[in-house]
């Protein structure tokens, strides 16, 4: 029996990668969900690829061969693509770098909400007790914490940084992923079948990211395709308030550029509607992603 | 009672205690104190070795509780278990991993009791990758295992899923995942309930042939005393976290002794079409584990009940075997 | 003979599903007569509930009529108009479901659930649902006072009391009570055992009670018909059917219950299980798990058959009945199937 054993649980943990694989369990049914992949999939690929796409550098001032300053040029008009903004420098470069930061911050954002608020929802889940009490506790006081003036505050602390968004975010938004995650554990860890894990021996632990983990992790991944989208828009807000780090090109400090040198009022709409249109379409294709994992947790919502 | 150290003590529970708090913490900060339910409440149970006893009640009697506590899976509020002589719950480390391997259960639901993402040989490998037993070992203890539940050609089934096997089917392989580490003792509560009715008695034989072949000590956790009386020689009855009697099964059934067990035997359901419909010698209404009667728990269900009942609760009497908690005996 | 108030024939019922088409009943037949209490047993999937939740036309969506006839009073359940079996429910069927939690809403009172019925379905005033509510709980043995309580307050026997006051509030002439007691305590089970007979009798109920539990049979019913794979494959009076069994199957569950009385000896499970209703076996259903089956058996489906009285069954080799019952309570008749059907 030799081929049995290799689906030994020994053989499976080997696998690390491509249990969290089949964990991930991407929402492939649902076109909606796949469209909003897609959408991610064209962001990241502009991101690694921003060098070769940009046709200038997003922060330096141009200049006509006249040396005259290259401002407010209109799309298409002397080859800037998205023409320029009244400071004279190329905003479909702008627009194309800003999609890195937006996805360093949306990721990792995503990243470290999905982490802390798994582990807090695991260990206060399955362990119970004053663990729980505690971790509840922590989770009430960050529920009471207003989102936006806090990280307004966290930036007047630090100096201004793309990665406040990233350390509030870490700091507050893990309380309803990890809320969610411990409730469902709170369920999982009355199964028989976790209680035959513990009679067999298993170790907590083990019982944890054996038995339980894979369970909850699709529910991670929704929380974790939210938080993209709130990293991305909490980003251009506190940009747009004029908090944000003014060295790094982003969607928000494009935005508040824009408004600042009253595009609106001179019609620029090239300026200020594709920064907008990016931030809508992440935040859009999060929504359609986290919409797809719902619908694998819970499949009754198609009915 | 055979094997080779027949006569000899495997667990021993002295005064055994488990009481819920139920409700919140908020409705105790605005309700007063919490309710307080004493799901098992002063047991004192001794199992030789190679004994199989029922443990017999309604539900809410604290049968599986006990089941649990005996197991490590609780841990008691109050009183002792001692597991082969040593105290289960100073049990850690390795000395927990070893008492793992020795005390085993089956559970009620076969369809729960095994992972749903895992194939069988997965789930049967967890036990033995626990136990620090080496690899190579582990086909020859999974055929074996299997083969004593009489699951014929395992081959087929250690490729599959929970869901793609029968009920009898699945409640083979988790008693076969009980048996693979040769343990002394195991708890089986309410194996058949979940099945169907053609496929329990092959269960039954399974559980009956294995215990005796390999010598274990069992417990049957049941509300049913004729399947208690197919799988133990000995039984326990307990009502509202409290034994009423103990004794050998085949007495009980012929004269019980105890006023609950009375009304047990009359109320197991038989085949039989002219079968009495006489009322049953008990009161109408369910334990309540929250507001136990004071003195004897039985005493408002029973129909000989008298003052003594409720002042002061029976204590053990023997009656040749068996024990008695009753005051008509006392 | 007495009047049949049901009669049921050759009723199909299939489900859609992903694999095809299941014919979770498959052409039963049954007379329920009126006045008594019949028993539907089987095992799971064998039918038993998808023809009692047929009879009340309340179904899952994907399920559908595949054939047959289901006569109450002359008048066929299956093709009457919705607004005709609407008027038939509570007040001529009624359905006393498996969890009585599942007929409860917790977020009522049971008294004010119990009125909705006598006022919205019944068009009784106000006055005389509250005193009807009130005779009804007496009935099933709860005190009036109870029906203040929410369906939580009350245990699961009390519960099932609460689903059957429910069932007979308006005063129906067929109950259908779908595995009333099975999640129930032995002693319990009894009570509500006791309790139904004696409802039963006291209003002269038709009750069609469905179980997977023999005992349960034994101890109420009148007549029985034991269902496998979708059809009625034995039916009579329960003492023939029990004592004198004309079906393997219906031999081979009345071995596989273990009893209080007589000698401790092995029980007989049957070996195998049901078959896959998406591609039922040709010939007899139960032939694969039968030791008795001969080669007619596995290539004609055997015809029902009447065997004395009421006494009906389905078997190729009902001639030899006897001979087979006596085959049959030997353990080596049916360990010997183990190897076959694995």
């Amino acid at each position: 029996m030799p081929e049995a054993m290799d689906a030994s649980p020994g053989a499976a943990a080997g696998g690390l990668a491509g249990r969290l694989w089949r964990g991930l369990r991407l929402p492939l049914g649902d076109p909606l969900a796949v469209f909003g992949l897609m959408i991610y999939v064209l962001f990241i690929l502009t991101a690694v690829f921003a060098d070769q796409l940009a046709t200038h550098d997003p922060t330096e001032i141009l200049y006509t061969p006249d040396y005259d300053l290259a401002a407010d040029r209109r799309p298409g008009e002397d080859g800037y693509i998205l023409g320029t903004t009244s400071l004279g420098r190329d905003i479909w470069s702008q627009l194309v770098y800003g999609s890195r930061s937006a996805l360093l911050i949306g990721l990792t954002a995503a990243v470290m909400v999905a982490l802390i608020g798994t582990l807090v929802g695991l260990v206060a889940g399955y362990f119970g007790g004053w663990v729980d009490a505690v971790l509840m506790r922590l989770a009430d006081i960050a529920f009471g914490i207003p989102f936006l003036p806090f990280v307004i505050v966290l930036s007047a602390f630090l100096e201004p940084s793309i990665w406040n968004v990233v350390l509030a975010m870490a700091l507050v938004l893990w309380r309803d992923t990890g809320r969610v995650i411990r409730s469902q554990v709170l369920s999982l860890r009355t199964r028989a079948y976790v209680e035959a894990a513990r009679v067999c021996g298993s170790s907590d632990l083990k019982i944890v990211f054996r038995h339980i983990a894979p369970n909850i992790l699709p529910l991670s991944f929704l929380y974790g395709s939210i938080a993209i989208g709130w990293a991305i828009l909490t980003e251009a807000s506190i940009s747009f308030l004029g908090f944000g780090d003014p060295d790094t090109i982003s969607w928000g400090t494009m935005l508040q550029d824009a408004y600042a040198s009253q595009a609106l009022s001179t019609r620029a709409f090239h300026w200020f509607v594709p920064p907008g249109l990016c931030i809508i379409l992440v935040v859009v294709a999060g929504f359609l992603v986290s919409r797809g994992y719902e619908e694998i947790l819970f499949p009754k919502l198609k009915e | 009672m055979s094997g080779p150290r027949a006569g000899v003590p495997l667990i021993e529970a002295e005064d055994v205690a488990m009481h819920f708090r139920v409700g919140s913490a908020l409705s105790a900060l605005v309700g007063g104190r919490p309710a307080l339910v004493r799901a098992v409440d002063g047991v004192s149970l001794t199992l030789m070795r190679g004994e199989s006893v029922g443990l017999l009640g309604e539900s809410g009697c604290g049968k599986t509780t006990m089941g649990r506590l005996l197991l490590r899976l609780l841990r008691p509020s109050a009183g002792r278990i001692r597991f082969d002589g040593e105290d289960i719950a100073a049990l850690s480390g390795a000395g927990l991993r070893r008492f793992r391997a020795r005390a085993q259960m089956i559970f009620q639901n076969p369809f729960e009791a095994l992972n749903p993402r895992f194939t069988i040989a997965a789930a049967l490998a967890e036990p033995l990758e626990n136990a620090g037993i080496p690899r190579a070992e582990w086909a020859g203890r999974i055929e074996r295992a299997m083969e004593l539940v009489r699951l014929p050609d395992p081959g087929q089934f250690l490729a599959r899923r929970p869901h793609q096997l029968s009920g009898g089917q699945l409640q083979r392989v988790v008693m076969a995942r009980a048996l693979l580490l040769d343990p002394d003792f195991v708890v089986a509560d309410e194996p058949v309930s979940m099945l169907d009715v053609s496929v329990r008695a092959g269960v039954l034989n399974v559980f009956r042939e294995v215990r005796a072949r390999l010598g274990l000590t069992a417990i049957y956790i049941s509300h049913d005393l004729a399947l208690v009386r197919y799988v133990c020689e000995r039984t326990v009855v307990m009502y509202l976290g409290r034994v009423v009697e103990d004794g050998p099964t085949e007495a009980m059934i012929e004269d019980p002794l105890h006023p609950y067990t009375r009304a047990l035997v009359a109320a197991v359901p038989t085949p039989d079409p002219d079968q009495s419909h006489a009322p049953l010698p008990i009161g109408r209404g369910a334990p309540d584990a929250r507001n136990p009667p004071s003195g004897c728990r039985f005493r408002d269900r029973c129909p000989l009940a008298h003052d003594r009942c409720a002042a002061e609760a029976p204590r053990p009497t023997r009656i040749g075997a068996r024990t008695v908690y009753c005051h008509l005996h006392g | 003979m007495t009047e049949t108030i049901l009669d049921i024939r050759d009723l199909a019922i299939a489900y859609r599903v992903a694999q095809g088409e299941m014919r979770a009943v498959d052409g039963a037949s049954l007379a329920v007569p009126a006045g008594t209490i019949t028993g539907l047993v089987g095992e799971s999937g064998c039918g038993k509930t998808t023809l009692a939740r047929a009879l009340t036309r309340v179904m899952p969506g994907n399920a559908r009529l595949a054939g047959g006839q289901a006569l109450f009073a002359g008048r066929d359940l299956m093709t009457l108009p919705e607004a005709e079996m609407n008027r038939l429910r509570w007040r001529e069927i009624a359905f006393v479901p498996q969890s009585a939690m599942n007929s409860l809403d917790p977020v009522y009172r049971v008294g004010t659930q119990l009125r909705e019925v006598l006022v919205g379905r019944g068009g009784m005033d106000r006055r005389r649902a509250r005193a009807r509510a009130e005779e009804l709980f007496g009935m099933v043995g709860i005190e009036p006072r109870r029906l203040g309580d929410y369906p939580h307050q009350f245990s699961g026997g009390m519960r099932q009391r609460v689903a059957i006051a429910l069932a007979l509030a308006l005063g129906p002439r067929l109950v259908i009570a779908d595995e009333p007691v099975t999640a129930l305590d032995v002693i319990v089970q009894r009570q509500i055992l006791d309790q139904l007979l004696e409802l039963q009798k006291g209003l002269g109920l038709s009750v069609i009670l469905v179980t997977h539990d023999i005992s349960v049979v034994a101890y109420v019913c009148d007549r029985v018909a034991v269902m496998y794979a979708g059809q009625v494959v034995e039916a009579g009076d329960v003492r023939t059917v029990l004592t004198r069994p004309a079906h393997p199957y219906t031999m081979g569950l009345c071995n596989a219950f273990p009893h209080l009385d007589g000698a401790r000896g092995v029980l007989t499970p049957i070996e195998g299980a049901p078959p896959d209703l998406l591609a039922p076996p040709p010939g007899c259903r139960f032939a694969p798990r039968c030791p008795f089956a001969v080669d007619a058996c596995r290539r004609q489906a055997p015809p029902v058959q009447a065997i004395g009285g009421t006494h009906l069954a389905a078997c190729h080799r009902i001639a030899e009945a006897e001979a087979l019952r006596a085959r049959a309570a030997r353990v080596e008749t049916w360990a010997a199937m183990a190897e076959t059907v694995a």
